[in-house]
């Protein structure tokens, strides 16, 4: 068992700061403080996944989380899946008007083609749309063909402008994977901010060969999907969690000022009959919070911008 | 490859020499906060697979850096309010990538321990020489940026060889005499101290570290809920505690701060800390505390009982 030579001890980027060059070393709590609007000092920002999976997965280089796990055709995922956009997410959209949330949508650009009429919908709504990647067997990742990659952002982000008739800034990609190259893309095509990276609770600048772009924080460990499909908790347990965290933020917020409150949820996990009720328990104490700002992911950037 | 690692003998949990911790303190209790440093793009090592996915695994990569930009303030004032100073695990890398944590926590006199360069350069497919080197450079790093002679070890992601223990107290011994390199946290068979034998027959002890109350282990790996994990950690100290009035016990929680820091868990963890430093006979100390007490006091009638009872 010692086939390793002595360059295994090589440390090329054993000196301050990261590994890399895409952003700098800070830490959160060195920064200049600021206010959201009025005064406020959480801002949420709910963010819903609409995406498309679709039955013939090809899974390079894995299969994403949340796709089809069974032999072709994989029914009971795909259509579970749909069940999202054709029912939860009606049931979303009654809920955040019931608390006036302000949702951003995270669309695949195959969806937003698939479902015209919800999609008609989210533009009379008026709430910001970005761009979740082409459909969500359509990774980015590492040693992926850079034109294949470069032509995939491309479409991905035409396709969506087209359809939705926004500017569309936004990037999440599909399982927030991405290539060496994902990042320069994305400016090279319009992006101004991308939520792929979540080592930060606020945004801050990450360096492109397009420019720079800002990283914003949305968590992963907060998901839906993640708490209970992959963790297995049950959706009480989501609410509790999200509640617990809202009640750190506020308190944390009272020295540090402005924090955020990220939740990325999906219409087929927290949509069906009997999740629904907690999501509602979540925007109800969330929205009663007099120091809560509800804001599209953009409005959030925005101001954060503007104050620094 | 050996039936058995050969460190320690079998040693029945009951009838064994009386530990009283200092102030006549039933339980040990310490904190080990990892400090870790993951590498975005490592060399490959033959049998471990740093990331999951192809080169740059942003999930796994960026959540571990939220660790250290956000998550280490927080588990940092919270181990403050509650009086309890931090026993490092260290990617002794930290010490060039981030000094400010570093000196955040000599401030607050923090205990350092090795916990090798990267978490992302595993022990497996290293020479004794290559390991020898790599422990060595960790010790020197944690001299050089804390002025501390390192005390104990945790092998780097707990990737070991059959030499780790024995590399880690030859090398504390040549750079820092018996003030360096004299326990483990790398076994898990005890709830008290218990005396390791070494071929360099120095004085050595393994430290009771825990995975079973280790946040990455039950949010990572077993995926308790956090309050859940919070209701686990009162029960541990409960029963330790409990135990500790006929021979005291140690209580570790090895934490990550990107797992306990989280603003979702951070509530139980803080009401387990609560719950655990409001007990009046409980020692909060630090490993290299319990490791020299222990040395001092009990590890030559460990050895002798331990011999009666082969």
């Amino acid at each position: 068992m010692s086939e390793l030579d002595k360059t295994y001890l090589n440390y090329p980027h054993r000196s301050y700061g990261m590994d890399h060059k895409r952003y700098e070393w800070s830490m959160l709590n060195k920064r200049p403080k600021l206010l959201w609007p009025e005064e406020k000092t959480l801002a949420l920002w709910i963010n819903v996944g609409l995406q498309f999976f679709p039955l013939n997965q090809k899974g390079i280089p894995f299969k994403v989380p949340g796709g089809m796990t069974k032999p072709y055709p994989d029914l009971r995922h795909y259509s579970l899946r749909d069940y999202g956009n054709r029912v939860g997410i009606y049931r979303f959209l009654k809920a955040f008007d019931r608390y006036g949330i302000k949702p951003t949508f995270a669309v695949s650009s195959r969806l937003a083609e698939r479902n015209p009429y919800l999609m008609d919908k989210i533009k009379e709504r008026g709430d910001e749309i970005i761009c979740h990647g082409y459909h969500m067997d359509a990774l980015h990742y590492g040693g992926q063909n850079q034109a294949e990659e470069a032509e995939l952002v491309k479409k991905s982000l035409e396709d969506l402008r087209r359809i939705s008739g926004q500017a569309v800034k936004g990037w999440m990609s599909p399982a927030k994977n991405e290539s060496e190259n994902t990042p320069d893309l994305l400016a090279a095509n319009g992006i101004t901010y991308f939520c792929d990276w979540v080592n930060d609770d606020m945004p801050y600048p990450f360096q492109t060969k397009h420019g720079v772009l800002t990283a914003m924080p949305l968590s992963t460990e907060l998901e839906d999907y993640f708490i209970i499909l992959n963790n297995q908790h049950s959706a009480e347990s989501w609410a509790e969690q999200v509640c617990d965290a809202c009640d750190f933020l506020l308190q944390e917020a009272k020295t540090e000022k402005g924090r955020i409150l990220s939740l990325n949820i999906h219409p087929w996990v927290l949509g069906q009959p009997h999740r629904i009720g907690q999501l509602e328990r979540v925007l109800d104490y969330i929205s009663s919070k007099r120091e809560v700002w509800t804001a599209y992911a953009g409005e959030i950037l925005e101001v954060w911008k503007e104050t620094l | 490859m050996k039936e058995d690692p050969g460190y320690y003998d079998y040693w029945p949990y009951e009838n064994r020499p009386k530990i009283k911790w200092p102030n006549g303190a039933q339980l040990a209790f310490w904190v080990a906060p990892n400090i870790e440093f993951y590498e975005l793009d490592p060399p490959p090592n033959p049998y471990r697979a740093p990331w999951p996915r192809p080169h740059p695994s942003v999930p796994g990569y960026s959540i571990r850096d939220w660790g250290n930009r956000v998550g280490h303030i927080r588990q940092m004032e919270l181990l403050e309010k509650y009086g309890i100073r931090g026993s490092i695990s260290l990617s002794t890398a930290i010490c060039d990538h981030h000094p400010e944590i570093i000196e955040l926590c000599k401030e607050r006199n923090w205990e350092f321990f090795s916990h090798g360069i990267y978490n992302t350069r595993y022990t497996y497919g290293m020479s004794e020489e290559l390991e020898r080197t790599m422990i060595k450079d960790s010790m020197e790093t944690i001299y050089k940026h804390t002025g501390q002679k390192c005390a104990g070890y945790l092998a780097p992601a707990l990737s070991h060889s059959e030499h780790t223990l024995d590399l880690f107290a030859e090398v504390g011994t040549e750079l820092f005499g018996d003030e360096g390199g004299f326990y483990s946290c790398d076994l898990f068979h005890d709830d008290q101290p218990t005396p390791i034998h070494l071929r360099s027959k120095k004085r050595f002890v393994s430290i009771p570290y825990s995975l079973e109350m280790n946040d990455t282990i039950a949010y990572l790996v077993q995926k308790v809920p956090p309050r859940q994990y919070g209701k686990a950690l009162k029960d541990n100290f409960d029963r330790l505690y409990a135990e500790g009035l006929e021979s005291g016990t140690v209580m570790c929680i090895p934490t990550h701060n990107y797992q306990v820091s989280c603003a979702h868990r951070i509530k139980a963890y803080e009401e387990a800390l609560e719950y655990i430093t409001g007990h009046s006979n409980v020692w909060v100390t630090t490993g290299r505390e319990i490791a020299s007490y222990y040395l001092e006091n009990y590890y030559d009638t460990a050895l002798a009982d331990i011999a009666a009872k082969q």
